[in-house]
């Protein structure tokens, strides 16, 4: 009796499974839409495909390089694409996105052409890219906790918080610490320069409590470190989470970055692609996607619909005045990346 | 060949088709470069200052983690055989239960038990005692690697004491035979294969979990499993990668060998 | 003497379970925690269950890692119990060369198997949930394996010899004789590939196609904002399944043996 139960439970998953596989045959009215996790509020794709009939498949990624490995494998075939400015770059002059006329579409409008010259540095004629969302990286204070205004990257190499912040543990944003603090560009090629962020960096290890990517604001939400560097909308969303938690943007500059979709070279059906990147600035989409996500939005609409909470900080909106001071990241020569690599390697192993 | 060893046939097949083949695909890319063309670079890459630390201290680290699962493990089982909790259906589910539990969500609770501001410290300053820092560092990251494979290494001994026959143990005890002595003649001998595969299962997977590195030790130690991996997706340098992962195969299959040649229960029937 | 023997032996369990069960009463705190954050508490409340099944994304995900996890752990059981059988079987080089290679997903880090299993199956395959599914099964297979060799080792070949003797041909003696010797390798087993199959989230995600989500892709995909409560809600609710299915069976099994000692 038992056996037999068994055996039928077997063959019901079997055949469920072979069910399901059949589901993944591309149906013709659908597009594939890769993004970073948590980017977009799943309730916006459900209004898309009730309004337009196109099913939408939806593949998020922790990280661009993860995105830019499986989209590069060919293992998927996306036809458009969330990811930010250095791996759009990438993208672009591999030649694996499509020229797209932006013009027609007809939320064109609502998108501010400060944001499209933003993205000039990566796409110089506004032929690939759509911005999306935009922010910078700064550093997250415990007001309690600190003594005086923080707004420098001095406080972190200076050891007067030693053991009591947190350093991002992804390559670019550690140098671009460091580099900003030693008044160079974070794009810099030369060598002695890096060299130079390198010792700091080294010196600086063991006063670091951790070196974290995601957890930063949990850390410091919870009490567990006084300062940390973290990304404009992390900082915005600890402020609520506990007041007392500022983000600030440091006065030598920081990373300037924007994350924008792109439609791909695989990608047959353009006229669906559009139809989803005109539906993303639409106002009431681009509304819905702001308030799930809280990063500084490129869109008219949300910028004037923003409460003054929302204004008033500066995480999810700086002045121009420190917006011109900040850099976006170019995409480096594989010499000085094969170097970064190198040392960063030897930063961690340290 | 004989009979019985063609039920292994279809798992041959498979082993073929979605292991051998996948790993020589990572053996081509660890003898090329990016041209393509052939080249030991990325093997001998393990000896760069650099990878050589992260191994030593995997390794460091790994076998701590493993002589720690199996002296908590051994006395677990012994107590669990003990008290009778043998053959009862529930006792491998309550071990192994936590990990139903997605391993990143234990992970940060068992961060946040450790943490400056964390549950522990909360009962230390209860109890009066001093704080401990022990968060990112390197007693964190092995406690959380221990919890990670602890249930793993305690699965394994308990499936082979469960089949020691009690009447072998009461025989010994009835001839005199003390626990530590029933422990070291009997037990232990009887149950190196669980052994031996709970220190398969918790030594190599120690060296790879860069998952439990990057959390617990605050991204400030790197396993040879971060670099790999580090190889893989922020540097993109596959080729190096796989040549690291392989160096790092070789390795784990020659400490195999070792424990298996020293593995004394090969034709097992002799006992009975 | 004794007593004081079963003292520490129990203290002993209980000092494990302890470290064990720890993180697993935090995350169940936090799933009733009212504020956003995992570390402040800011309240009881049940939304996060709510939420839970209120959201679809959830729900799907939890269907998805069932399925792949339940069809992969039975399949990798039923090819790790029949392999293991033969390998048992096998002269004493060819053991050793077949272990060497079942060990390789073992040994080998995540994502080496993650990116080499992709990089195979996009050459005859669309990524999706069928090849996540064998990705599953490959890396599950050698648990299995490594699960019931040890029984295999020890049990009483002679035994199943002696039912041959007596008459029995091959499949009925494997069925009464073999395969209860067995059985709590192969349920451990088939535990461990199960468990392991629902924490993967390397080789998952490099092996998925677009849309197949399991739990865990959901939560790493979670983690650049901060994973929400649900997930804890959601990791409470298959503890407490679990439990009670532990419960009930323990009940059951100890009514069972009652019964047989009243006959």
């Amino acid at each position: 009796m038992k056996k037999k139960f068994v055996v039928v439970v077997f063959m019901v998953l079997l055949m469920s499974s072979c069910l399901m596989c059949g589901c993944n045959k591309a149906d013709e009215n659908s597009i594939t839409v890769f993004n970073y996790g948590m980017y977009m509020d799943p309730e916006v794709l459900k209004i898309f495909e009730e309004e337009t009939g196109i099913k939408v498949k939806y593949e998020e990624a922790p990280t661009p390089e993860e995105l830019y490995t499986k989209y590069k494998s060919g293992a998927v075939k996306y036809d458009v694409l969330c990811t930010s400015e250095y791996m759009l770059q990438r993208l672009i002059n591999e030649g694996e996105l499509q020229e797209v006329d932006f013009s027609t579409l007809k939320n064109r409008d609502n998108i501010g052409d400060e944001y499209f010259d933003m993205c000039k540095s990566f796409d110089p004629d506004n032929k690939y890219v759509m911005p999306y969302f935009w922010g910078t990286v700064g550093i997250l204070y415990d007001k309690e906790k600190v003594h005086g205004d923080v707004d420098t990257w001095d406080v972190l190499f200076n050891g007067e918080y030693a053991g009591e912040f947190i350093m991002q543990n992804s390559m670019r944003d550690a140098y671009m610490v460091a580099l900003k603090q030693l008044g160079y560009s974070i794009n810099t090629t030369n060598e002695a320069e890096l060299r130079e962020a390198q010792e700091l960096l080294i010196d600086q290890k063991p006063d670091v409590q951790s070196y974290l990517v995601d957890e930063v604001k949990d850390e410091l939400v919870a009490g567990n470190a006084t300062l940390g560097v973290v990304y404009s909308g992390e900082g915005y969303y600890a402020g609520e989470e506990r007041e007392g938690l500022v983000y600030c943007i440091p006065r030598e500059g920081t990373n300037l970055w924007i994350d924008c979709f792109g439609v791909t070279k695989d990608c047959k059906n353009v006229d669906n692609a559009m139809k989803f990147l005109d539906y993303l600035c639409r106002e009431d989409c681009a509304k819905i996607n702001f308030d799930y996500v809280k990063y500084a939005s490129p869109y008219l609409s949300v910028i004037e619909t923003m409460t003054d909470k929302e204004k008033a900080s500066s995480a999810i909106n700086p002045s121009k005045e420190i917006i011109n001071n900040c850099e976006i990241y170019v995409q480096l020569p594989q010499e000085t990346t094969d170097l970064l690599n190198a040392l960063w390697k030897e930063l961690k192993a340290e | 060949m004989n009979k019985r060893s063609l039920w292994s046939g279809p798992y041959i097949l498979w082993m073929i088709g979605f292991t051998v083949i996948p790993f020589c695909m990572i053996l081509h890319y660890a003898l090329t470069d990016r041209d393509g063309a052939f080249t030991f670079r990325n093997l001998l890459a393990m000896f760069e200052p650099v990878h050589l630390k992260a191994m030593t201290v995997s390794v460091e680290v790994a076998f701590f983690c493993t002589v720690i699962c199996i002296l908590l493990a051994y006395p677990l089982v012994i107590a669990m055989k003990r008290l009778g909790l043998f053959g009862k259906s529930y006792t491998i589910l309550v071990l192994i239960l936590p990990m139903w539990i997605n391993f990143i969500l234990r992970l940060l609770a068992l961060q946040m038990i450790l943490s400056n501001n964390g549950v522990l410290n909360h009962i230390f300053s209860i109890l009066g005692l001093p704080p401990h820092e022990l968060a990112n560092t390197r007693t964190a990251m092995m406690i959380g690697i221990v919890y990670d494979y602890l249930p793993y290494m305690i699965v394994s001994i308990y499936n082979s004491v469960a089949d020691i026959d009690d009447d072998i143990i009461e025989a010994a005890r009835d001839l005199g035979a003390g626990s530590l002595t029933v422990f070291f003649r009997i037990i232990l001998p009887l149950s190196v294969p669980g052994l031996l595969s709970g220190i398969v299962m918790v030594f190599v997977p120690s060296m790879t979990s860069f998952v439990t590195a990057n959390i617990m030790a605050g991204g400030k130690i790197q396993l040879i499993g971060n670099i790999i991996e580090q190889e893989f997706i922020t540097t993109m340098d596959w080729h190096l990668g796989s040549g690291l992962s392989v160096i790092l195969m070789i390795f784990v299959l020659l400490s195999m060998a070792f424990t298996s040649r020293n593995d004394p229960d090969y034709g097992m029937s002799k006992i009975w | 003497m004794e007593r004081l023997k079963n003292f520490i032996s129990k203290a002993y369990i209980f000092i494990i379970l302890l470290f064990l069960y720890a993180p697993i009463a935090v995350l169940i705190v936090s799933s009733f925690n009212d504020s956003k954050s995992r570390v402040v508490w800011g309240g009881f409340t049940l939304r996060w269950y709510r939420g839970v099944f209120e959201s679809d994304q959830i729900m799907d995900a939890l269907f998805t890692t069932m399925i792949i996890s339940l069809s992969a752990s039975l399949i990798a059981t039923v090819l790790g119990v029949m392999a293991a059988i033969g390998i048992s079987a096998m002269k004493k080089r060819s053991y050793k060369a077949v272990m060497a290679v079942n060990n390789i997903p073992m040994v080998n880090a995540d994502i080496v198997i993650g990116i080499s299993l992709m990089l195979w199956f996009i050459k005859f395959m669309p990524l999706g949930f069928m090849s996540v599914l064998l990705a599953h099964i490959t890396f599950d297979v050698p648990y299995v394996i490594l699960s019931v060799m040890p029984k295999l080792q020890q049990m009483n070949v002679s035994v199943y010899e002696a039912a041959r003797d007596l008459g029995a041909n091959a499949v009925y003696a494997f069925f009464k004789v073999v395969l209860p010797q067995l059985y709590g390798g192969i349920l451990s087993g088939f535990f461990l590939a199960f468990t392991i199959s629902m924490d993967d989230f390397v080789v998952t995600y490099f092996t998925k196609g677009a849309g197949v989500d399991t739990l865990s892709t959901l939560i790493y995909g979670e983690l650049k904002k901060g994973i929400k409560p649900e997930m804890y809600a959601l990791s409470t609710i298959i503890f407490a399944l679990v439990l009670i299915v532990l419960i009930v069976v323990n009940i059951y099994s100890g009514k069972e043996e009652r019964a047989v000692i009243d006959h």
